[in-house]
């Protein structure tokens, strides 16, 4: 599905609007310790963490993902979201709990890996 | 055997928001020589965990990229304060990260091992009150 697909899914908040949505999305992911999503981070990957600062962006596009989900209607800071934008990566913010977006993206077909 | 390319980026002690930009401009250069793929990906984890170890662990240092016909390398070297216990340092889980490092969820304790699985060949050396370098090697195909 494609990242537009995807904020429906989750009834998303797209703090990116400047960006184009129909990248696909082919694996999700959940965790909030850089270090970790650094050795499980895919390309095409929905990356859901509570994280907000500049190096969630960095890690996500270093690994080349779709995008990055905030849970519980999280907000993200305005230069992060300034460094996401000129580095193309959508950011998204859901009300659900980061259990249900991936509950719900799991549900939907998108795998654990890509 | 001479580098077809070479370059070295200074990266300062606790500096949060410059963070990720030596790794990220590696990776740019490498796709410009046509460096992909798997090899990529792992330079790019590699080169990531031992930048942010500079800003988190060092008083400063710097990070160096060289590129061979047949390999990339990275060398981190830095000014201190150098690691005590490299067997522990090495360990999964480890970490002596700070409050500030933790919150911004960094401190799992997974940066060297990430980087010993993602390089063909590692290397560490450290001496406390001197520094710590590591040399990674990635072989292109
Ligand atoms: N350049 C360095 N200088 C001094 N100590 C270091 C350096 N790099 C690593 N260390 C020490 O080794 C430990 C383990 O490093 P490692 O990268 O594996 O984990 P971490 O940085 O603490 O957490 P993570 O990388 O998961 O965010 C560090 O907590 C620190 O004590
Ligand atoms: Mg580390």
């Amino acid at each position: 599905m494609t990242v537009s697909d995807l904020m429906n899914l989750i009834q998303a908040r797209d703090l990116t609007p400047s960006l184009p949505k129909d990248r696909e999305v082919t694996c999700g992911y959940s965790c909030d310790l850089l270090s970790w999503v650094m050795s499980h981070g895919a390309e095409n990957m929905a990356w859901v963490t509570v994280q907000t600062h500049l190096n969630v962006i960095a890690v996500a596009v270093l690994a080349e993902m779709a995008c990055v989900i905030l849970p519980e209607g999280i907000d993200m800071e305005e230069d992060s979201l300034n460094k996401s934008v000129s580095e193309g990566l959508c950011v998204l913010s859901s009300p659900l709990s980061a259990y249900e977006i991936c509950g719900r993206m799991y549900q939907a077909g998108i795998s654990a890996q890509s | 055997m001479d580098a077809l390319f070479q370059t070295t980026y200074p990266v300062e002690s606790a500096d949060y928001t410059s963070a990720g930009r030596a790794s990220a401009d590696i990776k740019r250069k490498l796709k410009q020589l046509g460096v992909g793929g798997d090899v990529l990906r792992r330079v790019a984890v590699a080169s990531y965990e031992v930048e942010l170890n500079l800003v988190i662990h060092s008083l400063g240092g710097e990070l160096s990229l060289s590129v061979y016909p047949d390999t990339v390398q990275l060398v981190s070297s830095d000014r201190g304060p150098g690691i005590p216990d490299l067997e522990m340092a090495m360990r999964e889980g480890y970490s002596t990260a700070n409050d500030e490092a933790r919150s911004l969820g960094f401190g799992a304790g997974m940066g060297l091992p990430n980087m010993k699985r993602n390089a063909d060949d590692f290397e560490i050396a450290s001496t406390v009150g001197v520094g710590t370098t590591i040399t990674m090697g990635f072989r292109l195909n």
